[in-house]
């Protein structure tokens, strides 16, 4: 199939379509508003579920009810619509339902802004939604690695019985680009074995997520902790530019990993020796693979659209075995090719200094000298 | 002389599951329970149905019924029955719901359920009180009722007052049959279960969202003896909360059943 001009948001959108869901319960809200628009048009014209449900929290709802009939099942939306979801995003968990969720993440805490942001890498990453459980994360950085993301999302989400979380942000949301689309997947016919569908010739079905004995729950908790093991064990993705000689490697995802391969080539074509490693799964964290990289680099940078979240993650497979750095734009600033560019050849230039004490902490003076330059 | 033949008069009702009850003596939640299995036997959509319990007291709802069953978070019983319905439309689905889920913390979940007009049924079970908490103040309680936390009697000068839930959802154009019967004696049973019959016959219809409110008493948080409790329904809870038909489907209103 040939290439086709799309709108980040409707291209999510048509590719969830064409990977068989079933049912989208959403609310608008920028960022991520087409596409919730673009499935209004689509859902019903294909004969499937959508409702505008009357605010997130029931969108979810909707969601988790939907999903209890094995169906393929998602919602999108954006940073304060995502806390909102919270709530139910814990039931889903605790159910063990699959579903799919995609976070257009903006500029926060709060009612922040509606410019990009990765702010939301510890809510969507580590879960954010009480209780012991854990999501798959995705992080694509282009429309077209996010339109395929999305069927592999479903894939994974009925595999483990889990939520399977979409991070983008508002770059990614909003741009135009081309990608091809996957080829329409036929909709699956008969319901899995555990879904609710009416007791007609077999034992009544229950899901909920309550284990009023706490030997039940943690029994449940631990089955969610060895599915876990299982994915961490078999689901890690990443891509990789350069990093097999690469003395300084920038590790980064989504928009800032995208911004950051820009930055890498200009520097290869310079002759230093920069690559580029971008988790594609953030949950499973990709730690055998970052913990190789450190073995052949020199120094790692990290770069991130908030004050480095990722960065704990990393630092934590690192364990001080090699020098980490790290720059992050906030709020809603995408940083700029450049900027990566000038933090490679300022580490470059004294590749051999002692490792930052705290590298979040230099880096904040460096930002703030930035700032003022800018201002 | 020959016995005749015995005949069964009166049985627990398939849809009915064998199970012993966790409710305190003299609640009506197991008479309201007893009344949808009845109506899903007579109508024989046991095979189809899928229930969504709430949380509250009935909490465990699904254990009572031999039909699926989903469980939802705290007032979103009615977002979650959407869900499944817009997913299973031929299927019945239905919610249970108490004052404190239905009327205070998932206020939004039932109304625009109600506006959309979704094709599902609530059962709303309204005893004017937080039970699985321990009897704190709900929506639903009565003017100087006392509760855990409303000790010195709801004060309506700063606790607000009474929410009527069948007269409000009636207003939606969305909802095709909303009435408010009470459990506190046979005769009103009997039409308690009328009511959750035709109720279920909106549904089967299309013919939008259906809601039947029961007045239920509360002995263990009212702190009264259950006959007390049956008669406090009759003297305090009937005057804030009329019994009646406050929106019916014409269709439904010609229905005998």
């Amino acid at each position: 199939m040939a290439k086709k001009l799309y709108k980040g948001n409707e291209a999510f959108a048509e590719a969830a379509i064409r990977a068989g869901c079933e049912g989208f319960f959403g609310y608008p809200i920028t960022p991520s508003t087409e596409f919730l628009e673009y499935m209004a048009k689509r859902m019903p014209e294909l004969g499937r579920a959508f409702v505008q449900a009357e605010s997130e929290v029931a969108a979810i709802n909707m969601v988790y009810g939907a999903a209890c009939t094995g169906k393929r099942v998602m919602t999108a939306s954006s940073s304060p619509g995502i806390s909102l979801m919270m709530e139910g995003i814990s039931y889903i968990a605790g159910t063990e339902l699959p579903c799919v969720v995609i976070n257009v993440m903006r500029g926060g805490p709060g009612l922040g802004n509606i410019a990009p942001s990765q702010g939301d890498y510890y809510q969507m990453v580590k879960g954010g939604g009480h209780g012991d459980y854990f999501p798959i994360a995705l992080a694509p950085s282009t429309v077209q690695e996010a339109v395929d993301s999305i069927a592999l999302a479903f894939d994974l989400a009925e595999k483990y019985r889990s939520i399977v979380h979409i991070l983008v942000d508002g770059n990614l949301g909003q741009m135009m680009e081309p990608c091809e689309m996957p080829p329409m997947q036929p909709l699956r016919e008969t319901p899995p074995d555990w879904a609710v569908s009416g007791a007609k010739g077999r034992e009544k079905r229950i899901l909920s997520s309550i284990y009023i004995d706490p030997p039940d729950e943690e029994v449940t908790n631990l089955r969610l902790l060895k599915r876990w093991m299982e994915i961490e064990a078999s689901e890690v993705r990443y891509d990789e530019l350069h990093t097999e000689d690469a003395e300084i490697a920038i590790i980064a995802f989504g928009t800032a990993g995208r911004v950051a391969s820009t930055a890498v080539r200009q520097a290869r074509a310079e002759g230093i020796k920069a690559g580029l490693f971008r988790p594609i799964t953030l949950a499973p964290f990709p730690k055998k693979e970052i913990a190789a990289l450190a073995k052949r680099t020199k120094r790692i940078l990290v770069v991130e659209m908030n004050t480095g979240m990722m960065l704990d993650d990393v630092s934590r497979v690192i364990e001080g075995k090699v020098p980490i750095e790290f720059y992050g734009r906030l709020g809603g600033v995408t940083p700029l090719p450049d900027e990566i560019y000038d933090e490679i050849m300022r580490i470059s230039h004294n590749i051999d200094a002692p490792a930052p004490e705290n590298p979040r902490m230099e880096w904040v003076t460096r930002l703030e000298k930035i700032l003022e330059g800018e201002n | 002389m020959a016995i005749a033949e015995p005949k069964i008069v009166y049985q627990r009702p398939t849809s009915l599951a064998t199970r012993v009850t966790h409710y305190c003596p003299g609640c009506t939640h197991g008479v309201a329970h007893r009344l949808i299995a009845e109506v899903l036997d007579e109508m024989e959509l046991r095979e189809k149905t899928i229930g969504v319990a709430p949380v509250g007291c009935s909490v465990f709802a699904y254990n009572y019924f031999d039909h699926d069953y989903v469980e939802a978070a705290h007032g979103r019983a009615p977002a979650m029955a959407t869900g499944i319905k817009r997913m299973l439309p031929k299927n019945t689905v239905y919610t249970y719901q108490g004052d404190g889920d239905l009327a205070s913390i998932g206020m939004a979940e039932i109304m625009h359920a109600a506006a959309r007009g979704e094709n599902i049924t609530v059962v709303f079970i309204n005893n004017a009180i937080y039970g699985m908490t321990g009897g704190q103040m709900a929506p639903t309680t009565l003017p100087g009722m006392v509760t855990t936390s409303s000790p010195g009697g709801r004060d309506i000068e700063s606790m607000g007052y009474p929410v009527r839930m069948a007269e409000i959802l009636s207003t939606l154009d969305g909802a095709g049959y909303v009435v408010r019967r009470s459990l506190h004696d046979p005769n009103n049973i009997r039409k308690a279960k009328k009511a959750i019959r035709l109720a279920f016959e909106t549904q089967e219809r299309g013919l939008g969202f259906s809601l039947v409110e029961l007045l239920s008493s509360c002995p263990t948080n009212w702190k009264l003896s259950p006959v007390d409790a049956l008669q406090f329904i009759e003297d305090k809870m009937i005057p804030m909360f009329p019994l009646g038909d406050y929106k019916v489907n014409p269709e439904i209103g010609k229905l005998r059943v």
